[in-house]
């Protein structure tokens, strides 16, 4: 067990090395010069740029440009954005607001999700089963920003139960509607998946034997049908993670959230490659340790999966 | 097989509410372990009020801040020589006079006693030492190019001082420009010419996180910008000028996208917003009442046809085309439905609320809706040399700029008969950078808003020859001859004559076609009172008292 | 009363009489029994199958030949003077911001629509099955290799990746593009669910009696495993196809979707919500359209699921 954890942290390192290198080369292939875009719709001197071009080492080709990033990088110096901000301290403070942001998210659609879609799966073909299916069918169809607008407009601004957006320092209270809006993104997933999940593992013999033994219904379905059934949910909650981590940025904009989304969508627009870089260095990090854990998680959730031989 | 079946079949009506009763818990539970860390409001200072405003996009260095976000901070926390009134006239700030007698060298003299909030006086040199500065080839800044006019600069090679700038005594210096430029004394309230205190050139990085001015605010704390949140400033109790605040301070929140502002200024999160969002165009007057503010302001908007496209050169076709297209545009319908009137149809080059502004310039009329005409124009220019293919206008489409690029092309393609459409670019970055290359080949979107109301400066940088920000590449002899002209005048009512005058060769020649200015929009909420928005858009934060 | 003697010489019935032959029995003259063929048997007698295999028909000959199915075209005489309008007699659900019909725009945006859900749905499915089929299955470093190769997929973000396509093929912003922008780095959740379905999968029984029975791994892999793991791949793909639709919308509103002379729900959708609050009408319609055509493969999803699991057929 130890020894296949620390194989998988190593691994890393190339994932890591990979990652780096296909961000930066992206952020380098983004056609338009970043600099420019610092001047509005007003065109700098020609002289006034390149100075500018040499500060950034934007003038470099791009493989230095990124030797130049690592080197920084095992010095503990990430770089610094145009607005002179060190990205060590952009990542130190947008990060916490965001993993909050995430996990609170992710609770919600795994428990709603879990909880609908084990219902609608027992109840398969019925009207609860329906009922979640047009639910489920109208956050699949209507686009986050729709969603987070109206969200924010009905809870926050007409019935003011929520604040209409985050304020400084993102307390958790403030967090619970964007959260409620990101989940609604991987909600109708979850739903699905457990309840095919369950309507497959209610036939399996074990689930008959267990009937068959004059087991509670009470016991049967959270230990034998609902454990059995989650793997393929528990798996894509986790991917889902990282999907939150970076692709909060609509609602992270909408509910003016200080977290990762919002600034590295900046970062991109603005075409700022250190920080869009060390950005996904840390999601990296984030999502490779999510990963792990939910391999490790498979085994406690179905024995028969193991990892050492 | 039977008896396994009945598992399928159970009633679980109960097991149904218990899992809605469960997420009504966990929801009660974030809620309620929530409460307990519910942030304090500072409701002691109840008179700092709350604005909107966007993430500085550079340190807060005024020789280094040349967008809104930033310079709404600095205009705040320095005082210049002059600083501008709402209607855009300036008033003597920390200068206490302004004299010339050839628009070429000019004698400033500064209040005696002005200090900066750390006790340093402000004397002549704060203000040489940081235009010397932001001067230097060295430094590059990005406001490098307000200096270019004082004599001596030279944007290559780093230099510590300009031969223009002399420092007489400590409340007197004198400016030479490299040729007569009567607007000059108008020009000293933007934020590239405030004064630095002596201790920011020690460390002008440390400076910039935590800037030191003199100006009717200052910063609350030494940590009072948060990053990305919001930045805090109270009033200044040792500023002496005319912008003396009648509130304890302002806060500046930082918003990523106006939607978020306008949410919480309905939901009594903000005090004053300055941009009301395209998706609440066709609400806010509703929603605001007598507290929604809409009136013109110093932004011009226009789309520019480059002369290297083909069947638009500066000949009599390409004259021909644009002013058909001109023609062809319905302003007044489009600023009505896609604008609810939030913008005002354009009749010259400026802005309305610019001192020489005129609606009735020679040639004016090429900006009016008149189908019929620009069909015949078209047809003539047609018989010049045939039109083929699609007419297309460039936008950076990660602004709102869409709706109108398409509205503007429907007008174009129901009038003229011809294909229309715009051409998204999708980061700002990219649009510029193909605009200022040269490598665009179609018309693009252009905009101007004003750093100092002057009409000098919605005219030289955009359509003199070579001028910085001629993106269009126009060129005209005479329209640079009487631009020129209007320069050197001392006489300020000639000098805006002779600018109507060189509107009227642009409006022959079009470089770029007019389509409307942009009016300011906005918003307070009922526990601010005696709000005013300025010239430039931006809300006067010192006259703003708060219940 | 009979004369006959009783012939009954059993107090059990007789071999033949009983179910258990069945059991016995090899009719040699039947084909042998495929997963695929009794899936099909299954499906056809489903109402759901035909109901949603109509629906999702009529939408793709809506895509084909729009102009049999509205006369008008989408983006002339679009006059600000009808903006956001009201329905009439020819433009049955009304106008757009623009001035344009609703209707006509849904009609000629479906083949875009559609094509972007379906290059997407094929795209994440072909790469998250072979990779996801055989990390799960092999195992060790293979998995190592194919996992990890996700996982620097899927953590680039999808407006970075997004941007960076849509610019640098900014001649050719078409649907070809932006399905592989949505497409190419979304592929690593359905691989990772299925590698995990497959981890599970490969220990039951049959498969080890398959082994046991001397099949090769990879034909055990291909006939019991894959079939048996695809459960939650279908329900991820069939929803998959709804969400590229509304990513597309979402990049649209980000500012780098399809430009706008492409019709798209996705553009609609995205336009229409600067007008939420007005005409909510202009969003409802193109968001109905995308839900009818995501219900559709929703349910044939279904339908497609239930008959690739025998045991859960059995059971009806």
């Amino acid at each position: 067990m130890a020894g296949y954890i620390l194989r998988r942290l190593l691994q890393a390192i190339p994932v890591l090395l990979g990652t780096t290198f296909l961000i930066y080369f992206m952020v380098f292939a983004m056609p338009g010069d970043p600099l420019l875009a610092l001047f509005g719709d007003k065109t700098p001197s020609p002289a006034l740029l390149e100075s500018l071009r040499q500060q950034y080492h934007l003038d470099q080709p791009f493989i230095i440009q990124y030797f130049l990033y690592l080197g920084g990088i095992f010095h503990g110096d990430f770089g610094t954005s145009f607005s002179g901000e060190p990205v060590a301290d952009i990542l130190a403070r947008t990060f916490p607001v965001t993993i909050r942001l995430a996990i609170m998210a992710l609770i919600i659609e795994f428990v709603g999700g879990v909880l609908i879609g084990l219902v609608s799966g027992l109840r398969k073909g019925k009207l609860f089963d329906a009922s979640a299916l047009v639910v489920s069918l109208i956050f699949i169809s209507l686009p986050i920003f729709v969603i987070a607008f109206v969200a924010q407009f009905i809870f926050g601004i007409q019935l003011g139960w929520a604040r209409t957006t985050v304020s400084s320092g993102a307390p958790i209270q403030d967090l619970i509607l964007p959260a409620f809006v990101l989940a609604s993104i991987t909600f109708a997933q979850i739903v699905r998946l457990t309840r095919a999940s369950v309507i497959e593992t209610q036939s399996l013999d074990f689930v008959r034997t267990a009937y068959g033994k004059g087991l509670s219904r009470r016991r049967i379905i959270p230990v034998h049908i609902l454990r059995n059934s989650l793997i393929p949910v528990v798996t894509y909650a986790a991917t889902d993670f990282g999907v939150l981590l970076v692709g909060a940025t609509v609602t992270e904009g909408i509910f003016n959230v200080p977290g990762v989304g919002r600034t590295l969508y900046q970062a991109i627009v603005r075409g700022e490659g250190p920080t869009v870089v060390s950005f996904v260095t840390v999601m990296v990090l984030i999502y490779l340790v999510v990963n792990l854990v939910v391999d490790l998680l498979y085994g406690l959730l179905d024995p028969r999966i193991r990892y050492v031989k | 097989m039977p008896a396994f079946c009945t598992g399928g079949k159970l009633k679980i009506r109960r097991y149904g509410i218990g899992a809605i009763a469960l997420v009504a818990a966990s929801a009660l539970a974030l809620s309620g372990c929530a409460s307990g860390s519910s942030t304090s409001t500072s409701a002691s200072s109840s008179a700092v009020i709350t604005a909107n405003g966007s993430e500085p996009q550079n340190p807060l260095i005024p020789t280094n801040t040349n967008e809104t976000g930033g310079g709404k901070i600095l205009d705040s926390l320095f005082a210049g020589l002059v600083y501008y009134d709402a209607t855009g006239k300036p008033v003597n700030d920390v200068a206490d006079s302004i004299t010339t007698d050839d628009a070429q060298t000019y004698t400033i003299k500064i209040k005696s006693g002005e200090k900066f909030t750390n006790g340093d006086p402000v004397t002549s040199s704060s203000f040489v030492d940081a235009w010397n500065y932001g001067a230097n080839a060295a430094n590059t800044q990005l406001n490098q190019s307000w200096f270019s006019i004082i004599q001596g600069f030279d944007e290559t090679n780093p230099q510590t001082s300009l031969s223009g700038l002399k420092v007489v005594d400590d409340t007197t210096f004198t400016v030479t420009l490299t040729e007569p430029l009567s607007d000059f004394p108008l020009r000293l309230g933007y934020s590239a010419y405030y004064p630095l205190p002596k201790e920011a050139f020690d460390d002008m990085a440390a400076y910039g996180q935590n800037p030191i001015g003199n100006g009717p605010y200052k910063l609350a704390s030494a940590d009072a910008w948060k990053h990305n949140e919001q930045i805090s400033l109270v009033a200044n109790s040792d500023y002496t000028g005319g912008r003396k605040p009648v509130n304890g301070g302002v806060t500046f929140k930082f918003y990523a996208s106006e939607d978020a502002a306008y949410a919480d200024l309905l939901g009594g999160n903000l005090d004053i917003l300055d941009s009301i969002p395209a998706a609440s165009l066709a609400n806010y007057k509703a929603d605001l009442g007598d507290r929604a503010v809409n009136q013109p302001a110093a932004i011009f908007q226009s789309f520019t046809i480059p002369a290297s496209l083909a069947h638009f050169g500066n000949n009599q076709e390409g004259q021909l085309r644009r002013a058909a297209l001109s023609m062809a545009i319905n302003r007044p319908e489009i600023t009505k439905v896609i604008f609810q009137d939030t913008r005002t149809p354009a009749s010259d080059f400026t802005s309305p609320v610019i001192d020489g502004w005129s609606d009735s310039l020679t040639g004016a009329d090429v900006l009016t809706y008149n189908p019929d005409k620009a069909k015949a124009l078209w047809a003539q220019a047609d018989a010049i040399s045939p039109w083929s293919g699609t007419f297309q206008i460039g936008y950076n489409s990660d602004s709102s700029h869409q709706v109108w690029v398409d509205a503007v092309s429907n007008s174009i393609k129901n009038t003229l008969g011809i294909d229309a459409s715009g051409a998204p670019y999708p980061t700002f970055a990219e649009f510029r950078t193909a605009v200022t290359s040269g490598a665009i080949t179609t018309a693009f979107r252009t905009g101007w808003q004003a750093d100092y109301p002057g009409l000098y400066n919605f005219l030289q940088p955009l359509y003199a020859t070579n001028a910085s920000s001629n993106d269009g590449k126009y060129s005209s002899a005479e329209f640079d001859k009487i631009l020129a002209q209007g320069a050197s005048e001392t006489d300020a009512a000639a000098a805006n004559s002779d600018f109507q005058k060189a509107q009227e060769v642009l409006l022959k020649d079009l470089p770029a076609i007019p389509l409307w200015y942009a009016n300011v929009t906005g918003g307070y909420a009922d526990t601010v009172s005696n709000v005013q928005f300025g010239w430039n858009s931006v809300p006067l934060y010192y006259e703003v008292t708060k219940s | 009363m009979s004369n006959n003697p009783p012939t009954q010489t059993h107090y059990v019935a007789p071999l033949e009489e009983t179910p258990l032959v069945a059991i016995d029995t090899v009719n040699v003259g039947e084909r042998p029994s495929n997963l695929w063929i009794d899936a099909w048997r299954d499906m056809r007698r489903r109402p759901m199958f035909w109901i949603s295999s109509v629906i999702i028909l009529l939408v793709v000959l809506v895509a084909l030949f729009p102009n049999l199915f509205t006369s008008v075209p989408p983006n002339d005489n679009c006059v600000l003077s009808n903006s956001n309008g009201a329905p009439t007699a020819e433009h049955i659900l009304g106008f757009t911001k623009q001035g344009c019909d609703v209707f006509s725009r849904i009609i000629h945006g479906t083949s875009t629509s559609l094509s972007v859900g379906i290059i997407v749905t094929v795209l994440t499915t072909v790469l998250g099955i072979l990779f996801g089929m055989f990390a799960g299955y092999y195992g060790g470093w293979l998995d190592s290799v194919l996992s990890r190769a996700g996982d620097i997929f899927f953590s680039i973000p999808y407006i970075l990746a997004a941007v960076v396509i849509m610019s640098v093929f900014s001649a050719y912003r078409n649907v070809f593009v932006i399905s592989l922008a949505i497409g190419i780095f979304a592929w690593p959740a359905t691989a990772r669910v299925l590698r995990a379905e497959i981890m599970r999968v490969k220990n039951s029984d049959y498969v080890m009696a398959s082994q046991a029975l001397g099949v090769s791994r990879f034909r055990i892999l291909l006939r019991h495993v894959l079939p048996n793991s695809i459960a939650p791949v279908i329900v991820v793909t069939t929803i998959s196809l709804g969400a590229a639709i509304v990513a597309e919308a979402t990049l649209s509103f980000l500012g780098v979707g399809l430009p706008n002379t492409t019709m798209s729900w996705g553009n609609d959708i995205s336009a229409a919500q600067s007008d939420l609050r007005t005409a909510p009408q202009t969003l409802i319609y193109p968001s109905l359209a995308l839900s009818i055509t995501v219900l559709s493969f929703i349910m044939l999803g279904e339908v497609v699921r239930d008959a690739l699991d025998p045991k859960a057929r059995a059971q009806r």
